[in-house]
């Protein structure tokens, strides 16, 4: 079983990395990397809502929202499955509050060094996405939680070392075309190709 | 005076502002300065005397990269030469049209035969890269006004060794310019970059063309069809397929090279070699090479322990990943760049490890790639930023404390 978790985060931090495999979450993943310490700080926000969202989530859309999913009320033929969107992205923006709530009490540097971009989390397409993929492979309660920790981990990673290259790229004589969201597009495009170095591993 | 010397300055007034061929100035620059030590000197307040500048420092890895050239023309020749005495038949092209005409015997490993067919293979390609990479890279330097220096020229070297010796010539061509544009030019040039040119050249073929590039189809100048017994695959293909292909066999014959595999990489020796003077000069970091030592046979030896029932590459032994694929050649060359390797001196030991444990997990665990060294490399490459964030994070940190009191 713990094997089992092991590979499924591996997988969802290196394989299948959310930023740079699939190229979600690119709004903030190209804004907030300007500095390591806020990218750090972003990515740490979130690791956190997909861990809480993921298999809060996964309960819901289990317990609630899929076809038969209302049978233990006693409604076997209800199926809310149109309601899904909406309370998979009611569960996020409810998180990404509370934990914008408790980063402005308790770490204002962060809080306003990330600006609007936390509030943004909400929208951001790797949690929306982690949740998705969550219910499109039907995984169970821990796979979820395993899910929504690696991705965010992975996503973190992704983006705490694009901050790191443009911290150094900072003192290169780039075409002044390129300056800024240009190069970062290539910078992205370059560490992709390095993370196809595990696209493939069957685990 | 002596000749070159006076034409140089003949030719001056033309490259200089307001001659005829000013935009080319990078061109005339390039010549005079690998010919002669440029008499500028450091204008500002920092000035740092050291006759190692950038051009010697760039000259010295082209040196040590002799021994890898040599062994390329030399095994390319022989791993072909061996096979069609083998029984395979000669490839149809000029090549062999050429070495036909000139009454050359196919089937005789006589060495300096194989030379001679080797570098019918090799310089092509290496003509190629460089004509390729020189295009983009005074192109460049003409229109940003950077000089042309050689950076490019070790690039451009490295390039070619890494290649299988039946890649088509355009590719070779579509491969360099990818690398030196995205690889360095659009961050600026020589030194701006954050991954290995030639790294990024190799790794966009080997991603555009797997089929040319992954290693399981024949890797040897010669045409296999009809011959059974001879797979031309690289042997580390070979060892991910079958579990006896390594005791089979010699680990010295691989260690000095006489295997089929990418032109330059094959030889563990000649790479040794050339980290020898790279050691000497402190060109190449020994850190980074103790690193990836340390990492390799550490994740090597957890391999073997865990084990496995299905895939063979488990039990592969931390010795035989020294010798096989493009390790040594990636460890020696690849993995020293000083531009896109960390610059902390603790960094640059976790940035070695970090490239040994990947690359033999790449090896073993992923079925998609025989090779994991390039692509363990520019990983690494992109995470050396971070790392060095971390070591200087925690330095300031550690000193603070230690000023605290």
């Amino acid at each position: 079983m713990l094997e089992h978790y092991l590979s499924l985060a591996t997988k969802a931090i290196f394989v299948e990395n959310m930023a740079l495999a699939f190229f979600l979450g690119m709004c903030s993943f190209l804004a907030v990397s300007k500095k390591v310490d806020t990218a750090i700080g972003l990515g740490g926000a979130v690791i956190f809502v997909l861990t809480v969202t993921t298999p809060l989530n996964q309960f819901l859309s289990t317990k609630f929202l899929g076809e038969g999913s209302l049978a233990w009320m006693g409604l076997p033929d209800v199926d809310l499955g149109f309601l899904s969107f909406l309370v998979l992205i009611g569960t996020i923006a409810a998180t990404v509050q509370i934990v914008e709530m408790a980063l402005d009490r308790y770490s204002p540097g962060l809080y306003n060094a990330l600006g609007v971009f936390l509030p943004l989390i909400a929208v951001n397409c790797a949690i929306l996405g982690a949740s998705l993929f969550m219910v499109e492979r039907d995984y169970s309660l821990g796979e979820a939680t395993v899910f929504g920790l690696g991705s965010g981990i992975g996503w973190a990673l992704a983006i705490a070392a694009l901050a790191a290259i443009r911290e150094k790229l900072r003192y290169s004589n780039m075409p002044p075309a390129l300056r800024g969201l240009g190069a970062t597009f290539i910078v992205v495009g370059l560490m992709s190709v390095g993370f196809m170095a595990f696209s493939g591993i069957q685990l | 005076m002596d000749p070159i010397r006076d034409a140089l300055d003949k030719a001056a007034p033309l490259f200089e502002k307001g001659g005829r061929l000013e935009k080319l100035y990078p061109l005339y620059e390039m010549h005079d300065t690998i010919l002669y030590t440029p008499g500028e000197v450091t204008q500002t307040s920092s000035h740092v005397r050291d006759g190692m500048d950038l051009k010697r420092m760039m000259f010295s890895v082209v040196i040590a990269l002799i021994p890898c050239i040599l062994w390329a023309m030399y095994n390319t020749g022989y791993q072909a030469q061996f096979a069609i005495a083998s029984g395979a038949l000669p490839l149809d092209n000029w090549q062999s049209w050429l070495l036909h005409e000139l009454g050359f015997s196919f089937r005789n490993t006589n060495p300096i035969l194989c030379v001679i067919h080797g570098s019918l293979y090799y310089l092509p390609v290496l003509i190629t890269t460089m004509a390729a990479g020189g295009l983009v890279e005074v192109t460049s330097a003409s229109i940003r006004g950077h000089e042309v220096n050689e950076g490019f020229l070790v690039s451009g070297m490295l390039f070619p060794l890494t290649l299988p010796p039946t890649i088509p010539l355009w590719m070779v061509f579509i491969g360099i310019a990818f690398g030196i544009i995205f690889g360095k030019e659009v961050f600026g040039g020589t030194g701006m970059n954050f991954l290995n040119p030639a790294l990024v050249g190799r790794a966009f073929l080997f991603f555009a063309y797997p089929a040319y590039m992954s290693g399981d189809a024949p890797w040897i100048a010669a045409n296999f069809s009809g011959v059974d017994s001879f797979t031309g695959a690289t042997l580390l293909a070979q060892a991910a397929v079958t579990s006896g292909a390594l005791e089979a066999a010699s680990w010295w014959k691989s260690f000095f090279g006489l295997i089929p595999g990418s032109m330059g990489e094959t030889s563990t020796f000649a790479c040794l070699l050339g980290a020898g003077l790279l050691l000497v000069t402190r060109i190449g970091s020994w850190r980074t090479m103790l690193g990836v030592v340390v990492g390799t046979i550490g994740m090597a030896l957890v391999l073997n322990l865990a084990g496995s029932a299905t895939n063979p590459l488990f039990a592969v032994p931390f010795y035989w990943h020294f010798v096989l694929g493009g390790w040594a050649f990636g460890m020696v060359f690849m993995a020293t760049d000083p531009v896109s390797s960390a610059f902390t001196d603790v960094g640059k030991m976790y940035y070695g490890i970090g490239i040994g444990v990947l690359c033999i997990l790449i090896r073993v665990v992923n079925p998609a790639y025989p090779e994991g060294m390039m692509l363990s490399i520019l990983f690494m490459n992109m995470f050396a930023p971070l790392i060095d964030h971390f070591i200087v994070q925690a330095n300031i940190r550690r000193r603070e404390a230690g000023y605290a009191t």
